[in-house]
């Protein structure tokens, strides 16, 4: 079986966030790029299907300019066999995406394909259902736990209050929870080869679809900072504060 | 033009944030319908909510899985302009299926509507906020819904029964694992206690007579969920739960990014922490530096006795 594995540059979770003079995008010059957590966790099982012999073939596929050549060697570092770049200058929404992604699946013919449920950057966590839905492929989003036995994928999502267990058919679209595994340690010797192995690359409009964005942002803000507020000597007074609020808030266990 | 709103429930009642997604309705001053799949008493629940104008129900035993839902909400759209939910797993699941399916962008997690096509949503774990306005002709969002206020109760409107849906048998659910609890839904409480990781194996211990007094969610960081303290379905924030209840106590939580993502906007944030230089303290309304395995019940024990008093 081929999986097909979808990974996306993002800023480093920890960098501090600017956004550029034009109010209109985020600065990431200069800032610590690399690939999202998510995706790394949706290539990672897609690494240990292989290993455990029901994948035959890893292809991980990025979208971006030139710079995101380095997510696709990590990715090849970590265990996928070939890299794909699909090249554009510009920024995409999840719909142009799930479009791009589309036309890629079509050229590539996987039976599965996994990606990080969110990414860190946007937080839009729509990428695999939208993907799934062109294609008119089955679903399984915030995957925490998958097993696939010939044609059949079993699946436990995280849902509000736990958990629940879905069954279907390959092909399928699989998007990752954090806590489907624990990405490994990239070993120096694989991050030395990868950098030696082709990205085969594309450019978008090659792939003939219609990826415009449809939403137009109009500006970037900071949220209101919320003021820091008074530091309380002991319990008693932190009760008393708690009380306070209670009555202001109607909070019946407080009046 | 009307707007479609998918209502979630327990089987046996509305979920408290389908009637903040019909306040949120409310800005487009257009007729709303309110899809219930489920059993017919939630359907006669929501026909009882103010602003709504019609109910539309689907009488079923389970929520289908999103392969099968997403037809009947396409096919729904065609003759409407705006389909809303709250940022729930179900719509977060489901509505990007069918946003494509629409070939329309999904705007989620909207925290303020500014227009008929305009919305503000967070990125980068709420660290920005994007201002944006949709091209498309229809609408497909989700929104934050502990940030709007809800509806209350009017006269009965009418529902409208729609036929049973069809399993398209691509994907089927076999288990579902919920925990059962009596205490209030983390997403909807009014007050929540939540915990991180410095509480250890003791998590519970410290954490649940303190909500039980208070009648309040319990939630967790990721670092107090990942190192198996407390149960995946409580964590808060960017890739948890996002909740915004009156009063929020973080108890030795350090106040990270991606866990301030998800109850920064609390109304009321009230912050136990040994460590003075604890980032969480930045936006507590209120901090108190100590011992939490001292502190917390202490503080449970004083309420308690307030409680006793008052009663």
């Amino acid at each position: 079986m081929k999986i097909l594995v979808a990974v996306k540059r993002v800023m480093d979770a920890n960098a501090p966030v600017h956004i550029r003079p034009d109010g209109l995008e985020v600065e990431t010059q200069g800032a610590r790029m690399g690939i999202n957590p998510f995706d790394e966790v949706a290539l990672e099982e897609a690494v240990r299907l292989k290993e455990r012999g029901i994948a035959s073939e890893i292809v991980a596929v990025a979208l971006g300019d030139d710079a995101t050549q380095d997510v696709l060697r990590h990715a090849l570092a970590l265990g996928a066999d070939r890299a794909l770049l699909v090249n554009t200058q510009t920024s995409l929404q999840p719909l142009g995406v799930a479009k791009l992604l589309q036309a890629v699946v079509m050229r590539e013919g996987p039976e599965l394909v996994l990606i990080g449920k969110q990414a860190i950057d946007d937080d839009a966590g729509q990428e695999g259902q939208m993907l799934a839905a062109l294609l008119g492929w089955p679903q399984a989003t915030f995957v925490s736990s998958l097993q696939i036995e010939g044609q059949e994928l079993q699946a436990v999502r995280e849902i509000e209050g736990g958990t629940e267990t879905l069954v279907m058919r390959l092909p399928a679209v699989v998007t990752a929870d954090l806590r489907l595994n624990d990405p490994r340690f990239i070993k120096l010797p694989n991050l030395m080869q990868a950098r030696k192995k082709p990205i085969e690359t594309l450019t978008a409009d090659e792939l003939g679809v219609d990826y415009t964005s449809r939403l137009v942002v109009e500006r970037l803000s900071e949220p209101p900072v919320r003021a820091a507020g008074r530091r309380v000597a002991n319990v008693a007074e932190l009760v008393e504060c708690l009380q306070a609020e209670g009555r202001r808030l109607e909070i019946r266990e407080l009046l | 033009m009307s707007v479609l709103i998918l209502a979630e429930h327990d089987g046996l009642a509305l979920k408290p944030a389908t009637r903040r997604v019909v306040g949120a309705a409310g800005f487009w001053q257009q007729p709303v319908e309110l899809l219930v799949i489920g059993p017919a008493v939630v359907a006669n629940e929501a026909a009882c909510l103010a602003g709504v104008q019609r109910v539309l129900h689907v009488d079923s035993d389970a929520m289908p899985v999103a392969e099968d839902l997403a037809p009947l909400l396409v096919d729904l759209m065609h003759e409407r302009k705006v389909l809303l939910a709250a940022h729930s797993s179900l719509a977060r699941d489901v509505l990007p299926r069918v946003a494509a399916l629409l070939d329309v962008a999904m705007i989620g997690d909207v925290v303020r509507i500014t227009g008929p096509a305009s919305y503000v949503c967070p990125l980068y774990a709420g660290r920005l906020l994007a201002s944006m306005t949709s091209r498309d002709a229809i609408q497909v969002l989700t929104v934050r819904a502990p940030l709007f206020a809800p509806v209350g109760e009017s006269q009965a409107v009418p529902v409208f029964a729609l036929p049973a849906l069809a399993s398209g048998g691509a994907s089927r659910r076999v288990a579902v694992n919920r925990q059962v609890s009596e205490r209030p839904q983390l997403a909807s409480a009014r007050i929540v206690v939540s915990g991180g990781r410095a509480l250890g194996e003791k998590f519970d211990a410290v954490l649940a007579p303190l909500a039980e007094t208070l009648g309040a969610a319990v939630g967790a960081t990721r670092a107090a969920v990942d190192a198996g303290f407390a149960a995946n379905e409580l964590q808060v924030g960017q890739t948890g739960v996002v909740v915004a209840p009156a009063i929020y106590l973080a108890v030795g939580l350090s106040g990270a990014a991606q866990h301030l993502a998800g109850m920064s906007d609390s109304e009321v944030i009230v912050a136990i922490n040994q460590d003075l230089e604890a980032p969480i303290f930045k936006v507590a309304d209120y901090g108190l530096v100590g011992d939490l395995f001292e502190v917390v019940p202490a503080v449970t024990r004083a309420i308690q006795q307030l409680q006793e008093r008052q009663a």
